[in-house]
C-alpha cells in the first residue's frame, strides 16, 4: 500500500475495503497540533459518531477528509484510493459529501437552485451554458431530494427566508445530491427544536444502507441513536472507540465527556 | 426566475409578452424607430458610442455583478479584438495589415481577445477583490505601453487608421443607420446572451462561486475553472464592443487601451449600477450624453470644455454616495418608497 499513489489507489478500493481509512494525519497550526496522529477506518455503510468538547479536533479532521485542509502529515484514503492531496472538489466527485456546522448555503438563490447546483455539482454539464428543459433529469432529482428533506413547500422560497432548521435540512438535501457513498455530517442538530431533532433523526436513519457517514455532534440522543459506533476525541487525539454502549458506560469517557455519570447531555 | 422554476403555460397563452414587463417592449419598439425620431449625430455617435460602451461595461458587469472579480483588464480585452480587425483585416496600413476576409478576421479577432482574456482570468483568480483590480490594472498598463511601443504588429503610437466596417450586402454599415441597428443588434445579442447565461448551470454555479467559493467546492465545482471561464465569456462580449468601436472610429491606437478609458469602462459600470445586466448601457448612456454635451454646457458658463471629465467625475461622487449600487439602486429605492397597494401587494 506504500507503494506508487496510483497503483496504492487502484489496488487500495479493492484490498481495503474501507469507505474512509486515515492513517497518523496531523493537522498542525503553527505550533498547535490541532489534530494529532489520526488513524481509524470506517467501513463502507458504516454510521459512525465523532464525539468530543469543543477543541477535541472534530471539526478539523472533517476539514481534513473534505480537503479544505491539507493535513500536515498522515494519509487519508477514501475507498482504498489516495486522496491526502486531492483539491475537494475531486474527492466530492469520488463521492464524499459534508455538511457545515454553521449554514453555508447560498441565501440569495431557491431552495430549488441550491440543490440543483449541488446535484450539477457531482456531475456532467457544470459549464453547460444551456438553461435545464422542462423534465431535466437533474430538475427532477432535486425535486426528489427537496421532497425527502421535507421542503417541498419551500421550494421556491429563497434560502435566506427559511428558518434555520429548514435551512439545516436543505444542507441535508445538498449533501444527498448526486451519488454519495459517505458523508460527513457537522452538527446537523445544532439550534433545532426538538421537533426538528426527531424529524433529522428520522432523515438520517432513513438513509439508503450503502451511504456511509460520521455525524459529529454533541447531542448525544441523536448521536447515540443514528451512529453504530462512536469514535471519542479528545486534545487532536483518539481517545475511545467502541460501540455507543460501551462509549456510554466507559468511566473514562463519562469522566472526560459525559461528566461523572449523570444522563446523556454534553 | 430561479434556474430551476419551470414556468406554467396556460394553453393559449403566448408566454413570452406575458413574462416581459411591458417597459421592455415599449424600450424595445422605441429603440426599433428610433432612426424615425433621431438625427444621424444621435444615432451613430450618442446612441452607437452607447451600445459599445455598454457592451465593454456589460462584461465588466458579468464579472463582478455575477462572479464577485473587478476586472479592469475588460477595456485592453476590447482594444485586442479592436487591434487584431486591423491586422488581420484591412486598414490605411498596409504594410501591417493582412488584408483577410471579414468572415475569417472577425472571428480570428473575438477569439485572440477572448483567449487573452482568459490568460488574464487565469492569473487574476488567483487574487481577490482589491488585488484583482490591482493586477488586472497592471496588466492593462503594461498593454497599452507594450501596443505604444511596438511598431512591427501594433504600429506604435499611430496605431491604424482607415478601419471600416465590411460593405456586406451592399450596406455600408458605417453609415449612421446601418450602425445603428448593427450596435443595438449586438448589444440586444449581449445582453439577452448574459441574462440567458446568467441563469444557466453555468451561470448559477458562478453565482455561487460568488457568494461561496468554500461551499462550490465541497459540491464538486472548481471554482478557479469556473472563473476563468466567465472571463472567457465576458471577453468575447468585451471583443464584439472592440470590433465595433474601431469601426465607429475607423481607427485604433494605444488611447484606446489607455488607463483613462480602462477607468471609464469601471465608471460606467458603477454609475449604471453592477448588478443587472441593464446596468451599463445606463451607465454608458449617462457618461456619453455627458462627454458629448457638457463641453457646451461649460462654455456657456465660461468655463473650459475640456473640464467635462469635472463632470463626469461629480456625478459618479454623487451616485456613488447616494447608491452604491448605481442609477438603478436610486430607481430601486425610488421604488421602494411607493406605497404598496393593500390588496395586490404591487406598488
Amino acid at each position: 500500500m506504500d507503494g506508487s499513489r496510483n497503483t496504492a489507489g487502484r489496488l487500495g478500493s479493492v484490498s481495503s475495503g474501507n469507505a474512509l481509512e486515515l492513517r497518523g494525519v496531523t493537522k498542525m497550526f503553527g505550533a498547535l497540533a490541532a489534530i494529532s496522529d489520526v488513524t481509524m477506518s470506517v467501513r463502507p455503510g458504516e454510521r459512525r459518531a465523532v464525539l468530543g468538547s469543543n477543541g477535541a479536533g472534530k471539526t478539523t479532521l472533517f476539514n481534513c477528509v473534505t480537503g479544505d485542509f491539507l493535513p500536515t502529515s498522515g494519509t487519508i484514503r477514501l475507498f482504498g484510493e489516495d486522496v491526502t492531496a486531492f483539491p475537494a472538489y475531486e474527492r466530492i466527485r469520488r463521492g464524499l459529501r459534508r455538511t457545515y456546522q454553521i449554514s453555508l448555503l447560498f441565501g440569495g438563490l431557491t431552495v430549488a437552485d441550491n440543490v440543483y447546483l449541488a446535484c450539477r455539482g457531482v456531475s456532467r454539464g457544470r459549464f453547460s451554458l444551456l438553461r435545464p428543459r422542462r423534465g431535466d433529469v437533474l430538475t427532477s432529482r432535486a425535486a426528489e431530494l427537496i421532497e425527502a428533506v421535507h421542503l417541498t413547500a419551500a421550494r421556491d422560497s429563497l434560502v435566506a427566508n427559511l428558518s434555520y432548521g429548514q435551512q439545516r435540512q436543505l444542507e441535508i438535501a445538498l449533501a444527498l445530491a448526486g451519488a454519495p457513498r459517505f458523508i460527513l455530517f457537522d452538527e446537523p442538530a445544532a439550534g433545532l427544536s426538538p421537533t426538528e431533532r426527531q424529524e433529522l433523526v428520522a432523515i438520517l436513519t432513513g438513509l439508503p444502507g450503502h451511504i456511509g457517514f460520521i455525524i459529529i455532534e454533541h447531542d448525544m440522543d441523536v448521536a447515540l441513536r443514528v451512529a453504530e459506533s462512536v469514535t471519542m476525541m479528545h486534545n487532536g487525539r483518539i481517545f475511545k472507540e467502541g460501540t455507543p454502549t460501551e462509549i456510554e458506560n466507559d468511566p473514562e469517557v463519562q469522566e472526560l465527556y459525559l461528566g461523572d455519570g449523570s444522563h446523556a447531555h454534553a | 426566475m430561479a434556474v430551476t422554476e419551470q414556468p406554467r403555460v396556460e394553453p393559449g397563452q403566448w408566454n413570452l409578452i406575458e413574462r416581459v414587463h411591458p417597459a421592455w417592449w415599449v424600450l424595445g419598439f422605441i429603440l426599433l424607430v428610433m432612426p424615425l425620431l433621431a438625427n444621424d449625430f444621435w444615432l451613430f455617435q450618442v446612441f452607437g458610442w452607447t451600445f459599445i460602451l455598454g457592451m465593454i461595461a456589460l462584461s465588466m458587469m458579468f464579472l463582478a455583478g455575477y462572479g464577485g472579480m473587478v476586472s479592469l483588464i475588460q477595456m485592453t480585452v476590447a482594444a485586442l479584438g479592436g487591434y487584431m480587425v486591423a491586422i488581420l483585416g484591412t486598414s490605411g496600413v498596409a504594410e501591417i495589415s493582412q488584408g483577410l476576409p471579414w468572415w475569417v478576421y472577425v472571428p480570428a479577432a473575438i477569439l485572440i481577445a477572448a483567449a487573452f482574456g482568459t490568460l488574464v482570468g487565469a492569473l487574476a483568480v488567483r487574487t481577490e477583490g482589491i488585488y484583482t483590480i490591482m493586477i488586472t490594472l497592471a496588466i492593462a498598463s503594461a498593454f497599452f505601453y507594450f501596443a505604444r511601443q511596438n511598431y512591427g504588429l501594433f504600429n506604435g503610437y499611430s496605431g491604424f487608421n482607415l478601419v471600416v466596417p465590411p460593405m456586406l450586402f451592399g450596406v455600408d454599415w458605417r453609415g449612421a443607420v446601418p450602425f445603428y441597428y448593427l450596435t443595438l443588434g449586438c448589444a440586444v445579442l449581449s445582453y439577452a446572451a448574459v441574462v440567458y447565461v446568467s441563469r444557466s448551470p453555468f451561470g448559477l454555479a458562478l453565482q455561487g462561486v460568488r457568494d461561496n467559493p468554500r461551499r462550490m467546492a465541497a459540491l464538486g465545482y472548481s471554482v478557479n475553472a469556473h472563473r476563468i471561464a466567465a472571463y472567457t465569456f465576458a471577453s468575447a462580449i468585451a471583443a464584439v464592443g472592440g470590433i465595433l468601436l474601431v469601426w465607429q472610429n475607423a481607427q485604433i491606437s494605444p488611447g484606446t487601451a489607455g488607463i483613462p478609458a480602462v477607468i471609464d469602462i469601471l465608471v460606467i459600470a458603477v454609475v449604471g449600477g453592477i448588478k443587472r445586466p441593464i446596468g451599463p448601457f445606463i451607465g454608458a448612456l449617462i457618461y456619453v450624453v455627458l462627454r458629448t454635451f457638457s463641453p457646451d454646457v461649460l462654455l456657456a458658463f465660461g468655463l473650459s470644455g475640456e473640464r467635462f471629465k469635472l463632470l463626469i467625475g461629480m456625478g459618479f461622487l454623487i451616485v456613488v454616495f447616494f447608491s452604491p449600487d448605481g442609477v438603478l439602486g436610486l430607481w430601486e429605492k425610488w421604488q421602494a418608497r411607493k406605497p404598496r397597494d393593500p390588496l395586490k401587494g404591487g406598488r
